[in-house]
């Protein structure tokens, strides 16, 4: 199967069979993290730029070994600020950027949408590593690798997510990602950060956790956002965590052999507790290691797109 | 100089007037409705135009245009606008206060005029901020603005949050008889959304503007018209529910006027699709529910006027991440054969749609135009509304090309623009 | 399109086998050994050579697979790339001596990705190559140690090898042009 993407900017873009493409060269790529010589020469020449916007240490190293291991010319563009206040727009970043001879920037942006203005005016194929509160597409490929790998098949798996659903562009991609697979997806969390415009065939709204995690097969917790605005959703960390944080407890109300799942980084004590964190069906170092495996296929699928078609 | 505009259709809505009839402007006035033309014609003074085919119509007014001039003259000027407004077959539009600086106080009022006079080619009536700077907390000098010529008070853009302020504001607004126009919305509420709130600013992952934030401000506003008697009109209404809330309001008796702008008539929030700054106004583009809504109460009533809210911006402003893409679309120039759709879905005959492009708005403003009675001003719209061809906003006057509706098939091309009796825009 | 089959089931059975014995003469200690077949039919012809090998000797031969997909230089010259598989060397290539096994050797550039490949896992002492049909035409300079058939061929014409593990029979043949 050939790849036919210039841009991977969403998962709701993506078909059932490209998001098992992705996941099957993740596999190949995966055996090359496993050697002693973590390299091959696939990107060698080949101008990668990780464009972030917004601060991020996990998915921008994360992108920047898997950049490393296909053997390509990384240059690094951080920015902790909007282009507004940095003074040049997104479009003539982009124009620069491609000036350098970059062909792939791996972009991460505090604005919805951002991929897509960058997308009009480059030729140069985009990565979307998080897009404000719209998708985060190697996040949800790396879960859904991780749990084909500790489940086998993903079609009719029972799976959790929970936390600010609302504000989450983990979830947003986790639920296109899981439904096209054939997931049944339960959103759990408060009223105020679960809205029924989620509800959909295929998911179910649950502002009760005990309730949802009856026959989990896999739980995916999300951070929860500790600044001041939060507490418009809320009232404290505390009562957020009494109610919708994962226990040893609570636990034993999903299946026995359920998965633990958190993008990370992890507020132990307030998403789940340490005991949790730790539990053998944890799975939450697994998506860490499964995730360069995965931005190696999501680089390299670009790359031959860009060999097949330009 | 006299003119002859003959073998149109007229429709004139103030006269319960659609027949095919000819006029005659003689000077700046609307002299006579000629019968026999034979001897006329003759005349060597005369200009003759041949609306055969064509529909004459009072010159179309537009109370809710932004023209950016003083302050923002890199988006639009009141000379470019006014030609956009003449390309509309606009003789008269209102424009609103939120320029730089904010027209809350006489010599901007009389900056605006003077510009109007010797740049501008189609009336301009300006309408003055309720508050100094639209700030919300003090009130402007209404009467010395009205006395320099404004024709209403808003602070459009935002609304006046303090509920007793507006009281206050209603109040004293009584003493000039002029309305106060408002831009309905709990800010707070809306809180730093950009477009309609539902299923797809979930999926897009932007934040979403509430349907009640528009409600629960014209709610009040109605209230408070009621307690102060005082003539209220709101702007670009987008929702069902404030559709309702109007129209019981009407029932009572509250002396409450509203407008719909072609975008909230025939556009949905699908229209932001991939993240379309084009597409992103406030109040946003809601769901198909709301657009049945409007076009139910353009039908009945509710909605007595069809304005466009013409806002300008320039192409690299748009051309942005949409969460800082500024809100607003251009409309002076299809918002006539936009209207006509109304025709072809059967919501409104042409007549109602004139109705609400002529008379209904020159009455909120207290003017005398909208109509085509002898003795009037002739300002004079002549539209094909046959003639067929795609919007393109490359052959826009407007300095503004920020329009969701390029390449739209339409039907309904202006011929002439009359103003004071000279034809200031012909195509 | 005129195809002529220039090995029959029996005539690729007993290639096979020579070039087996043709490895136990060439090399004193068999100990040394490990077969890495290059995906996707150096690798079926790298397994029988193995169980060949390990039922004479009745030892077990370590056994790898390479794709040499992310080896290749294609990704920077446009060059259509074939579907990536896995790659699988279960042992340590350290001091072996490495003998290659593929269906066809021609331009030598698969070989050359190959041997890149071999050299990331390690530092083997030796590395060898068996291929069953050596084609000429060569772009770099590689030699196979072990040959099978030496047959030469023009640039038009096309070489296909069909085997029992993959297309249901086992056969060689030669296409004239490239078979169209």
């Amino acid at each position: 199967m050939e790849f036919k993407r210039k841009n991977i900017i969403s998962i709701a873009e993506l078909s059932a069979d490209e998001i098992l493409h992705i996941l099957d060269t993740a596999s190949s790529m995966k055996e090359v993290t496993s050697r002693n010589m973590k390299k091959v020469p696939t990107l060698k020449g080949i101008t990668v730029v990780n464009l972030f916007f917004e601060p991020s240490t996990r998915t921008r190293s994360s992108f920047e070994i898997a950049e490393k291991r296909l053997s390509a010319d990384i240059l690094n563009f951080t920015s902790s600020q909007s282009s507004v206040v940095k003074g040049e727009s997104l479009s003539d970043t982009a124009k620069n950027l491609e000036s350098m001879g970059a062909s792939i920037i791996v972009m991460r942006h505090s604005m919805s949408g951002a991929p897509w203005v960058l997308a009009r005016e480059t030729s140069a194929s985009i990565i979307n590593a998080g897009d404000g509160r719209h998708e985060h597409p190697s996040q949800s490929l790396l879960d859904l690798f991780t749990i084909r790998q500790v489940k086998g098949e993903i079609k009719n798996l029972n799976v959790l997510i929970v936390g600010d659903i609302l504000n989450s562009r983990v979830a947003r991609s986790n639920i296109h990602g899981l439904l096209k697979l054939g997931a049944k997806i339960k959103l759990v969390g408060p009223g105020s950060l679960v809205p029924d415009y989620f509800e959909q065939p295929g998911v179910k709204i649950f502002y009760n956790l005990e309730k949802a995690l009856e026959n989990a097969d896999v739980i995916i917790m999300l951070r929860v956002q500790k600044e001041r605005k939060s507490l418009e959703y809320f009232p404290s960390i505390r009562e957020y965590s009494r109610f919708y944080g994962l226990t040893g407890e609570k636990l034993k109300i999903a299946k026995n052999d359920v998965t633990i799942m958190h993008p990370g980084p992890i507020n132990r004590g307030v998403e789940m507790t340490s005991e949790v964190a730790d539990d053998s069906r944890s799975v939450i170092l697994d998506q860490v290691t499964n995730g360069i495996a995965v931005r190696m296929a999501m680089l390299y699928l670009s790359a031959s797109w860009r060999s097949n078609n330009l | 100089m006299k003119t002859l505009i003959k073998n149109g259709k007229v429709i004139d809505p103030s006269q319960k007037i659609e027949k095919k009839m000819n006029i005659l402007i003689d000077g700046k006035i609307i002299k006579d409705y000629p019968v026999n033309i034979k001897e006329l014609e003759k005349r060597k003074d005369l200009k003759v135009i041949d609306a055969k085919g064509l529909i004459v119509v009072p010159g179309l007014i537009d109370i809710h245009v932004h023209l950016r001039e003083p302050g923002f003259e890199y988006k639009e000027t009141i000379k470019t606008g006014t030609l956009s407004a003449a390309a509309g077959g606009f003789t008269s539009i209102a424009c609103m206060p939120n320029t730089n600086p904010i027209n809350d106080n006489a010599s901007v009022t009389d900056y605006i005029l003077l510009k109007a006079r010797t740049e501008g080619i189609v009336n301009v009536l300006p309408i003055g901020a309720i508050t100094k700077s639209e700030e919300g907390s003090e009130l402007a000098e209404i009467g010395e603005m009205y006395k320099a010529g404004c024709v209403a008070i808003s602070d459009d853009g935002v609304p006046v949050t303090n509920s007793n302020l507006m009281r206050r504001a209603m109040e004293y607004v009584k003493a000039f008889n002029i309305p106060v126009i408002v831009h309905a919305e709990d800010t707070y509420l809306s809180d730093d959304g950009v477009m309609n709130e539902g299923k797809i600013s979930t999926m897009l992952g932007l934040k979403g503007i509430p349907n009640a934030s528009e409600e629960v401000m014209i709610a009040r506003d109605i209230f408070l018209s009621e307690l102060t008697g005082t003539d209220l009109h709101i702007c670009h209404v987008s929702t069902e529910g404030s559709v309702r809330v109007i129209k019981e309001a009407k029932k009572r008796g509250v002396k409450v006027t509203a407008e719909a702008t072609p975008h909230h008539f025939l556009l949905t929030d699908e229209e932001v699709g991939n993240y379309n700054t084009n597409a992103k106004m406030n109040p946003p583009l809601r769901s198909s529910k709301d657009v049945k809504a409007i076009n139910k109460g353009l039908k009945d009533g509710t909605l007595d006027v069809i304005a466009t809210d013409h806002a300008p911006h320039s192409e690299d402003e748009k051309n942005v991440e949409f969460d800082i893409a500024p809100f607003g679309i251009v409309g002076l120039e299809t918002a006539l054969p936009l209207s006509l759709k109304l025709v072809e879905d059967k919501v409104l005959t042409i007549n109602q749609v004139i109705e609400k492009l002529t008379i209904n708005p020159a009455k909120i403003v207290n003017s005398d135009k909208g109509t085509l009675k002898k003795n009037k001003i002739a300002d004079i719209t002549i539209f094909d509304p046959n003639d067929e061809y795609n919007i393109d906003k490359n052959n826009f006057y407007s300095k503004g090309k920020n329009t969701p509706f390029q390449d739209w098939k339409v039907r309904g091309k202006v011929k002439y623009t009359i103003v004071s009796g000279k034809v200031v825009y012909t195509n | 399109m005129k195809e002529k089959t220039i090995l029959s089931s029996k005539d690729l059975e007993r290639k096979t086998t020579r070039i087996v014995h043709e490895i136990l003469e060439d090399n004193n200690d068999i100990n040394d050994i490990a077969i890495v077949g290059i995906k996707t039919r150096g690798e079926y012809l790298g397994r029988r050579i193995t169980e060949k090998l390990n039922s004479i000797e009745n030892k077990n031969i370590p056994f790898g697979t390479l794709d040499i997909t992310l080896y290749r230089d294609d990704l920077r010259n446009n060059l259509i790339l074939p579907e990536l598989k896995e790659t699988d060397i279960p042992f340590n290539v350290e001091n072996k001596t490495i003998i290659l096994v593929d269906d066809v050797l021609f331009t030598g550039r698969t070989i050359r990705a190959a041997i890149d490949a071999v050299m990331d896992f390690g530092r083997p002492a030796i590395i060898k190559l068996a291929v069953l049909i050596d084609r000429g035409l060569r772009e770099l300079p590689i030699q196979a140690d072990y040959i099978g058939l030496s047959i030469e061929t023009a640039s038009t014409q096309k070489i296909k090898v069909f085997l029992k593990e993959k297309d249901k029979k086992d056969k060689v043949v030669l296409l004239n042009n490239n078979g169209i």
